[in-house]
């Protein structure tokens, strides 16, 4: 157990050496939550730490589901992947590797928003609350990425194509531009079934002081939704992984 | 002699296919165990669920005593592979690649380090450890890849065609290899299309053909076992008219290639006799004259033929 850990330890150095400078990960990682999040702001009148708080639950969102569906299909296409397979590591060790490197991508870049907020005047109420908040969301978005790149293919392009399709539409049911509070009763229906309302909600309670659901269901539905990507994760790649050799 | 690998009624369908079919045998401890078979014969497929990269339709494998299907991470540990299509992380140093087989393997860092040190002059590639693999040219690569495949220190080594494409020298360099690997003890397990390099090197080769095992045995038995193919080969200064050669009594089929004629026989004696009388009374001068055993590349022919 001790042994895999490590393992799956060097998995994800590895895959901070390789993949984080890759041109997907770069664009669909920093590039559009940014120009998402300009899109949206612009000539409109909303405070600063609602905004900040949307942008934070948004780069999370976007920085960690970008790294690990790039890993699985760029290892099938250069051959890496009958070397781990022959390794004495399991299925489950290596996507905790792969998703490590992602939380990892996805905390390091979510301090950007949050210094940037600090700079513009925003204080941070609950900073207990929103570090816990970004680790699991953090773990938890990976987890959505590696369900992804199950899909047994060579082509990062087609993870992508698939991630951006899931990816965009959930960032507008999550509650980032609208309030939960604000939103229809179908609109709060769709919104809590997606793992980014609730980091948004833990961004806004940890800026503004409140938000719309109790914090300890934010915590634990984003717990829930971790632990189901993973099991789902975990499932799909063992089924994949032998077709893509 | 204790096996190190034993196969047990191993099977592989691919939707429809069956790529190995309910294959059995047992490797030694300390033999180099060679693997040969047409393209498409199944074995890659095999050297795949050997080493716990495919899981097996039915049959079992066990390693080093440790069941594949049960105990599949120590059985790994005690391996070392080389794919048959593989690479190292070309971003990564060929350094880096070392450390990194080092820690999936769980050797400790400071025996890691000498370790590849050790490779690395070995196979050539010290000078060249901290650029990045992608500027190697493929036969460094492969030297690499092979390197990699040794870091845990295997007590088994599984080759998956480990030379091709390679030049005389890098081949022979990973020949040279198996070679000192087998005076220490360890097992390999080879796979090659080379047939010179599989005679020179193994003490006991299988054939495997459509799946199935068509022979297992030493490389000289496997030559016995075929008879009929031991042949004479001769020419002569002017042409002949073969049809009176394969009257000859104790020639079982002739061939002929370029100016020279190859007569098959069990009994290669009386045939050097008979061609003997065949040019005096026929005035014919004899330019060359080999007799000639069969190479394991007529007994790989001869097994692995169309029927
Ligand atoms: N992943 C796969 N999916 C479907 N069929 C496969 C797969 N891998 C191998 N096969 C089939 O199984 C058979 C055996 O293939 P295998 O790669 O084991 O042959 P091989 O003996 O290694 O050949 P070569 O000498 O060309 O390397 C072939 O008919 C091949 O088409
Ligand atoms: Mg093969």
């Amino acid at each position: 157990m001790i042994d895999q850990i490590r393992r799956a330890y060097a998995i994800a150095k590895k895959d901070v050496r390789i993949y984080y400078l890759k041109g997907p990960v770069i664009i669909f990682g920093i590039l559009s939550p940014a120009f998402l999040f300009l899109a949206f702001m612009i000539g409109r009148d909303l405070p600063v730490d609602f905004l900040i708080a949307g942008l934070l639950g948004m780069t999370i969102f976007f920085t960690s589901t970008s790294v690990t569906p790039v890993i699985a299909p760029t290892e099938t296409q250069t051959r890496n992947l009958e070397r781990l397979a022959a390794a004495p590591i399991s299925v489950t060790t290596i996507l905790f590797g792969d998703m490590l490197a992602s939380v990892l991508f996805g905390i390091v870049i979510s301090l950007v928003p949050i210094l940037l907020g600090m700079a513009l005047g925003v204080t941070i109420v609950h900073p207990f609350i929103l570090a816990l908040g970004i680790v699991l969301a953090a773990f938890c978005f990976s987890a959505m990425g590696l369900i992804f790149s199950s899909t047994p293919t060579s082509m990062t392009s087609t993870v992508m194509m698939l991630s951006t399709m899931v990816k965009f539409p959930l960032v507008f049911i999550s509650g980032i531009f609208i309030p939960v509070q604000e939103l229809p009763s179908w609109g709060q229906a769709l919104a809590s079934l997606s793992p980014l309302t609730y980091i948004t909600e833990l961004c806004r309670y940890s800026f503004q002081g409140a938000c719309h659901y109790p914090v300890m269901v934010d915590i634990g539905a984003l717990l829930v939704f971790l632990i189901v990507f993973m099991v789902i994760a975990i499932k799909l790649h063992e089924r994949s992984l032998p077709k893509r050799l | 002699m204790k096996n190190v690998i034993e196969v047990k009624e191993l099977t592989k369908h691919y939707n429809g296919l069956t790529a190995v079919d309910h294959i059995n045998f047992e490797v030694e401890e300390g033999e180099v165990f060679g693997f040969l078979g047409p393209n498409g014969a199944g074995k890659t497929t095999t050297v795949r669920m050997l080493t716990g990269v495919i899981k097996p339709s039915s049959g079992s494998v066990s390693v080093m005593g440790f069941d594949l299907g049960r105990d599949p991470i120590r059985a790994k540990e005690t391996m070392g592979v080389v794919p048959e299509l593989s690479n190292a992380y070309t971003e990564l140093s060929a350094w880096n690649n070392l450390q990194f087989m080092a820690e999936l393997y769980g050797v400790p860092k400071r025996v890691a380090v000498s370790r590849a040190e050790e490779l690395l002059t070995k196979f050539d590639l010290y000078d060249r450890k901290d650029h990045a693999v992608k500027t190697f040219s493929k036969g460094m690569k492969q030297k690499l890849i092979t390197a990699m495949s040794l870091m845990n220190d295997p007590e088994i080594l599984f080759l998956d065609e480990p030379t091709s494409g390679l030049d005389v020298r890098s081949a022979r360099l990973i020949k040279e290899m198996v070679r000192e690997l087998r005076d220490t003890g360890k097992t390999i397990f080879l796979t090659t299309h080379y047939m010179d390099e599989a005679s020179q090197l193994c003490n006991r080769i299988a054939i495997i053909n459509h799946g199935r095992i068509a022979a297992i045995d030493a490389p000289e038995k496997l030559k016995m076992r075929i008879g009929g193919l031991q042949y004479v080969e001769v020419s002569f200064t002017a042409p002949v008219d073969v049809s009176d050669l394969s009257a000859m009594s104790g020639i079982t089929r002739v061939r002929t290639s370029g100016d020279k004629i190859q007569l098959y026989t069990e009994e290669p004696d009386r045939a050097i006799r008979g061609l003997v009388d065949y040019s005096r009374s026929n005035d014919r001068e004899i330019v060359t004259l080999n007799t000639l055993t069969p190479t394991l590349e007529d007994v790989f022919v001869k097994l692995t033929e169309e029927e």
